[in-house]
């Protein structure tokens, strides 16, 4: 009986580590790809005869000097970097003091409030490109920036209001009563307590307004047409290619290059993104404590 | 003006000026917010609903009310009626994926051991890194010429594959279909492991202990008790899965510009080729508006099971 189970223990244990075997193989192959691709000669790429897996010729940095002399690559990320940082700005004018509000003072009705912002966060950029290509034409804003810092606060806000949300209700509400007692407005105990103390919270919602502002790809195709004004999620997967060719080296570098920092931040606020998301499908005890 | 009921049942017992102030101040800290977001989603939906009716190009002025003669063109277009097909394909086809895949990558990762933490970084890559950037990582390995899968597989004696006309993973219709909706499959697991695990996370854990004393066995716990406890969750996972693939263009947009012959063009990035690239905002309104049956049905099912929740 001990036997027996102790061989279908073993069982269990081989097929979990199968699973995670085949997935993780699976999943982070394209970036060990991205990796080998990087350093590679242009003679060992392109050379069918070559094993693909190896090194046939020595690796080179060539391919991220190209990429960071002659091309566009760093105005993308810069151009990128600058839309993030107001787009945080702005996300987090509107849905800090949101967010307060339905945790706090809209009682049942805000609930309902909340869901219904929730739900927009569902409404695709792909419903919405054409109508908003001419509204951002109307204001002069075609092919500049601006047109971004304008229309991604429209899905950063909702989600950060949910995440937010989430996180003030978190707080014991005496926190505030007794600052109030203090002499302290409403408001005054929002801004100079329950901002501060929520800072944690804060930060996620920074990190997450940036991925997504970084991962969008539909609204900065459509509104932006010069290489140098362009995002770096539009910039390298249209313009480190010629015609009909591909710059592989190049472009794999890009890809690397931009991938890794964003994976390493997500990762470490990965907890807080997954209560977000889920949070009134299931109840989380410790996920939001301080 | 009084005081919503919500706040003035609070047991804290206040007099009813505060109360008002802060209702008021509730109104003024939250509508900035809405009237932004309403702004920039509201209006163009509605003008997306407007230009459907009409026969608005890029550059023309004034508007004209034409009634249902877009939809009915469109409805009259095989490309159309191709990309409808192709949407629902690529969608029941990478969510099926997903939902058996990530199940069971989230039910081998839910026990802690060491390298956890290195593996949930590597499978969290996909989901993470900007999709048009993953995306054109799998062009380069799915290449006409330099494909890895092809070098792989043309030395695999067994599958007796041309050397010089190996599967064109982008160029023929079948196989191109395939390749989208896997890399999308890749892009989109993650995500639905992340959520499932949470879920697991939140199963009491003496239930399946106590069954375990009871005398059952592996697959029982896994079919009697964690799959039917996971099915909230799930739930949530294959809803915004649906969404985000349903409206998504981007990968198709990378990997094969809807290509080879319209075949794997879907609704959201045949909207793209008509109304942007195209400029007949009519029509490409028309074909985006669509989407909105699918996404109405899935608001619903998500209201219906926030409310379930909070019942119980």
């Amino acid at each position: 009986m001990i036997a027996r189970g102790r061989i279908r223990e073993w069982f269990i244990g081989a097929g979990r580590f199968a699973v995670l075997l085949f997935f993780s193989v699976a999943l982070a192959f394209p970036f060990y790809w991205m990796v080998l691709t990087t350093f590679k000669q242009g003679g060992d790429l392109y050379n069918l005869n070559n094993n693909p897996f190896i090194f046939n010729l020595k690796p080179t940095m060539e391919h991220l000097h190209v990429l960071f002399r002659e091309t566009m690559y760093l105005r993308w990320v810069g151009n990128t970097a600058l839309v993030g940082i107001i787009v945080v700005f702005i996300t987090l004018l509107l849905s800090l003091p949101a967010a307060y509000s339905l945790a706090r003072l809209t009682g049942r009705w805000g609930e309902r409030l909340g869901i219904a912002m929730f739900l927009t966060y569902l409404v695709p950029p792909t419903l919405l490109f054409i109508p908003l290509s001419r509204i951002v034409a109307s204001f002069g804003l075609q092919d500049t920036i601006w047109s971004l810092v304008f229309v991604y606060p429209s899905f950063t806000i909702p989600f950060s209001t949910w995440l937010l949300m989430g996180f003030f209700k978190s707080i014991p509400r005496e926190l505030e009563d007794a600052a109030m007692v203090d002499g302290l407005t409403r408001f005054g105990a929002f801004v100079r307590l329950v901002v501060p103390i929520s800072l944690s919270g804060i930060l996620t919602v920074v990190i997450f307004t940036f991925t997504l502002v970084t991962q969008e790809f539909v609204y900065a195709l459509t509104f932006i047409a010069p290489e140098s004004r362009q995002m770096v999620g539009v910039g390298v997967p249209t313009f480190l290619i010629r015609g009909d060719v591909y710059f592989w080296g190049e472009l794999m570098a890009a890809c690397l290059i931009t991938s890794l920092p964003i994976a390493l931040l997500y990762n470490m606020f990965l907890d807080r993104f997954i209560a977000g998301f889920t949070v009134g499908a299931i109840k989380y005890p410790a996920v939001y404590s301080l | 003006m009084t005081s919503s009921p919500a706040v003035a049942q609070r047991p804290h017992g206040r007099r009813s000026t505060p109360e008002s102030r802060a209702w008021w101040l509730g109104q003024a800290m939250f509508f900035p917010a809405m009237i932004y977001v309403l702004a920039v989603i509201g209006l163009p939906f509605a003008l997306a609903v407007i230009y459907a009716f009409s026969d608005i190009k890029v550059g023309s002025v004034g508007y004209h009310f034409v009634g249902f003669q877009n939809f009915s063109s469109i409805l009259r277009s095989a490309t159309f009626l191709r990309a409808l097909y192709d949407s629902f394909v690529f969608t029941i086809g990478s969510q099926v994926l997903v939902l058996v895949g990530s199940t069971f990558l989230a039910l081998a990762l839910e026990k802690k051991f060491r390298g956890r933490g290195v593996v949930r970084f590597l499978m969290l890559l996909p989901w993470v890194a900007p999709v048009s950037i993953g995306a054109i990582g799998w062009k380069w390995i799915l290449d006409s010429l330099y494909s890895v899968i092809n070098w792989v597989l043309v030395r695999i004696p067994i599958l007796h594959l041309d050397k010089f006309n190996p599967p064109q993973w982008l160029g023929e219709p079948a196989l191109a279909m395939a390749s989208v909706i896997l890399v999308h499959t890749w892009r989109l697991l993650p995500f639905s492991t992340v959520i499932l695990l949470a879920g697991l996370g939140a199963i009491p854990k003496d239930i399946p202990e106590a069954a375990e004393i009871d005398g059952a066995g592996f697959w029982r716990k896994m079919f009697q008790i964690n799959i039917p406890m996971l099915l909230p969750i799930l739930n949530v996972a294959l809803l915004f899965g649906i969404v985000f693939t349903f409206t998504d263009m981007t990968v198709v947009y990378i990997l094969t510009r809807g290509g080879p012959y319209d075949t794997t063009q879907v609704i959201p990035s045949l909207a793209f080729f008509t109304g942007v690239l195209g400029g007949d905002l009519s029509e490409g309104a028309a074909i985006s508006l669509f989407m909105v049956p699918i996404l109405v049905v899935v608001a619903f099912l998500m209201l219906r099971q926030a409310h379930r929740t909070e019942v119980t």
